[in-house]
């Protein structure tokens, strides 16, 4: 039995990191933010030659035919940096596209596997609606009408992978960039690292790529390990920062660090979320391997680490005094993230609900 | 990622099945119900029958039990291997077979021996303890002397041959049952408080040794107190060197056992809650239809898988010879904080049911559940407590200084 990181993968989170730090500090984040459409095609391109974009691509067509703890690994670092773009859609739409009909494969996969192609997903409707049985989206006769909330990166992806309903039932749909009778509007999320659109569809030109709702709830369990992962990192990097502020800040004659109040507060933050660390490896590693556990601990690890990342940003905060609620310290790079990691998908009570079912209780 | 057991230690398995098979038999088991995993759990040291010493110490031969002691005193001498430690312990329990004793003396007292004691010492305790003949209790704490452990006062004044030792310690696990205690006495006056204390041997039998039960919260006296009033103690019961007690006190255990995670509590206390929610009818439903109960249950199933999965974790890390770094450092107070978030789930799901004492008919669980409850702030406390546990998380966890020492 071996429950830990292969020379590989911890090489890979090595080569990333080192990456992010060096391409990607919060000066550069903080340019992404004011960009128009939040996304740094350099940036993303820097990623995808380190194996990011096509990390879970097949080989055949060109990817490195890795596995989603591969690439949750990689989100666990880009959560740490709050590295901005369109990571997560496209990492949900080639799960997506994966699990479904080889013509698209085809047409879409090779182009991902170098970083060119740019996917994503448009799964949510109206308030909290996420669950692929129970959209409202419909397609008939090859066109799409309804409308997604939430898309991530819509207007800069070269094709939506989109959930709806036909007379066979729930189902997903490929469509085009520029697609017509597609409207997509802006939408201003607290966390500008990682953008969303409303999107219409109102008689737009879709390719089925899958009946049933098995590739979408495929694709919607990476995105929930991927956003456990990314809060893992984020949360990891709140209590790297607030410790190295107890360490600096003086109050009182010594150092912050030295008092208890202080002290205590980030023992237990890092007593919680040191273990939780596994819960995430556990999911990601059961989605490729243990298929009776799979989607329920990806629902488990999703609520737990952004609740955690909620906690310990909050401390964090707190811990950090005045300087921690301004706009120049970088804490709230980190804040906004969270907000979005416990949003997205769906919240953690819904997570929760669904993994008590999903346990027949 | 592989969880999955290699050949190699399925064969192992199979190996250790089949010497089970062979050593103890469906009449061992019905006579020793008290070998059940709770009982051979915590703390308790059962005066074992001959069967069950005889199936330790074939065990002990054979390799498959206490690894990490030579066989010239009686262990199993073999290299340390953290997974095949964990198949010997489920499948012994599997079988309901004897599992290695866990009390104080041979967890705590055989690994002190072996690193600092002498050979007589080693010759006289070391196999006698690990099969259960020598039963240990731990003289550390004292009335002032808690968690700062290192100002306790009990002194040990060197005449002729023997020590006069004179003070008091408490909480004193099993000290009626036990045949020796394993001391921490000031000897030093005069040193540094680290520096003045020694790590003696006492027996129990000792003319001016004063037992005293000490009754818990929970009614039970677990406990006790220890008066010690001109204790003669010869002079060769130390261990180590004199005014060395504290660091030998401090030899710890072969990471083999140390870095283990103990989730097991927290998870046999989940599963009791389940069961206990969908068994309970409150108010005319269900408890487990509760929408609350159900996520305050699969929030709390997160937190129980974490601490399993971070103990499979550390295993792996142990077995490539690594320490676990916080992973590790966290794991006490990680797991007793969940031990009693679970059951005090429990206990709400119990809703008024549980304000009925253990031994009352309707008490929920015949009574374990609010005996665990309770038990569980005493485990919180005990071998460091849970503020303590956060400076060390701290401090060699984090990097944050130390508190300020006199």
């Amino acid at each position: 039995m071996d429950f830990g990181l292969s020379e590989e993968q911890t090489l890979l989170q090595d080569t990333v990191k080192r990456f992010a730090q060096a391409e990607c500090p919060s000066t550069r984040v903080r340019q992404v933010m004011e960009s128009d459409d939040g996304h740094d095609p350099a940036l993303w391109q820097g990623l995808a030659e380190l194996g990011v974009a096509g990390m879970t691509v097949p080989t055949e067509h060109g990817g490195a035919g890795l596995e989603l703890l591969d690439l949750a690994l990689i989100a666990d670092v880009l959560g740490w940096a709050a590295t901005p773009g369109p990571f997560l859609g496209n990492a949900m739409a080639t799960t997506a596209l994966c699990a479904s009909d080889s013509d698209a494969q085809n047409q879409w996969l090779p182009g991902v596997a170098t970083g060119e192609t740019l996917l994503t997903v448009a799964f949510g409707e109206g308030i909290g609606e996420w669950d692929a049985g129970a959209v409202e989206t419909k397609a008939t006769g090859g066109k799409l009408s309804g409308v997604k909330s939430l898309v991530p990166y819509a207007g800069v992806s070269d094709a939506l992978i989109v959930s709806a309903m036909d007379g066979d039932g729930p189902g997903l749909w490929a469509v085009e960039r520029g697609a017509s009778g597609m409207q997509i509007s802006a939408l201003t999320g607290n966390d500008q690292t990682r953008r969303v659109s409303r999107v219409h569809f109102d008689g737009t030109p879709a390719t089925k790529i899958a009946a049933g709702r098995t590739a979408a709830d495929r694709a919607r369990d990476v995105g929930l390990v991927l956003l456990a992962a990314d809060a893992s990192g984020g949360a990891h990097r709140c209590l790297e920062m607030t410790t190295d502020y107890a360490l600096t800040r003086e109050q009182f004659g010594q150092i912050i660090g030295a008092f208890q109040g202080v002290k205590h507060q980030l023992a237990n933050l890092a007593c919680d979320l040191e273990p939780a660390v596994s819960l995430w490896w556990y999911a990601a590693h059961a989605f490729d391997h243990i298929n009776d556990k799979s989607e329920r601990h990806a629902a488990l690890s999703k609520a737990h680490l952004t609740d955690l990342y909620d906690t310990t940003v909050r401390y964090a905060i707190e811990l950090h005094g005045g300087i921690g609620f301004t706009w120049e310290y970088d804490l709230h790079l980190w804040f906004r993230r969270a907000m979005f990691d416990r949003a997205f998908l769906g919240e953690s009570s819904y997570h929760r609900r669904r993994a008590a079912d999903l346990a027949g209780w | 990622m592989n969880l999955k057991y290699s050949k190699d230690y399925q064969r192992f398995r199979e190996e250790v099945r089949q010497f089970i098979k062979d050593h103890w038999t469906e009449e061992d088991v019905a006579a020793n119900p008290q070998l059940s995993e709770m009982a051979q759990g915590l703390g308790s040291s059962p005066r074992t029958d001959e069967r069950a010493t005889a199936f330790r110490r074939a065990a002990a031969e054979r390799g498959y039990m206490y690894r990490h002691v030579p066989r010239a005193y009686g262990g199993g001498e073999q290299a340390p291997d953290p997974l095949k430690a964990t198949i010997l312990v489920e499948e012994l329990k599997a079988a309901k077979a004897p599992v290695e004793l866990m009390s104080q003396g041979p967890a705590m007292l055989v690994p002190t021996l072996l690193a600092h004691g002498t050979e007589e010492q080693k010759k006289q305790y070391v196999e006698s303890t690990l099969l259960g003949h020598v039963r240990w209790c731990q003289g550390y704490s004292e009335p002032g002397a808690g968690s700062d452990l290192a100002s306790l006062r009990t002194s040990g004044v060197l005449e002729g041959d023997h020590w006069v030792v004179n003070g008091q310690k408490i909480w004193t696990s099993n000290a009626r049952e036990a045949d020796m205690m394993f001391a921490l006495i000031r000897t030093e006056p005069d040193e540094p408080k680290h520096d003045g204390i020694s790590y003696l041997l006492i027996d129990m039998k000792t003319q001016g040794i004063d037992v005293r039960p000490l009754r818990q919260m929970d009614g039970d006296a677990h406990f006790n107190e220890v008066f010690l009033d001109n204790v003669r103690v010869p002079r060769d019961s130390v261990v180590g060197e004199r005014g060395q007690g504290w660091y030998v006190s401090r030899s710890t255990l072969k990471a083999e056992r140390a870095l283990i995670g103990n989730a097991s509590m927290a998870r046999r206390t989940f599963d009791g809650a389940v069961a206990l929610a969908q068994m309970t009818q409150v108010r005319g439903r269900p408890a487990i239809e509760d929408p609350v109960i159900r996520d305050r249950l699969t929030d709390l199933e997160s937190r129980v898988l974490a601490a399993e999965y971070n103990g499979f974790r550390l295993l792996t890390e142990s077995a490539k010879g690594h320490d676990g770094g916080l992973a590790g450092l966290v794991t006490k107070l990680h797991t007793s904080t969940l031990a009693h978030d679970v059951s005090k789930l429990a206990m709400n799901i119990s809703s008024d049911a549980a304000m009925l004492a253990p031994g009352e008919e309707h008490a929920p669980f015949a009574g374990m559940l609010v005996q665990s409850y309770i038990m569980y702030y005493a485990l919180a406390i005990g071998g460091g407590a849970p503020n303590i546990q956060r400076n060390v998380i701290g401090e060699r966890g984090l990097g944050l200084p130390r508190d300020p020492r006199r």
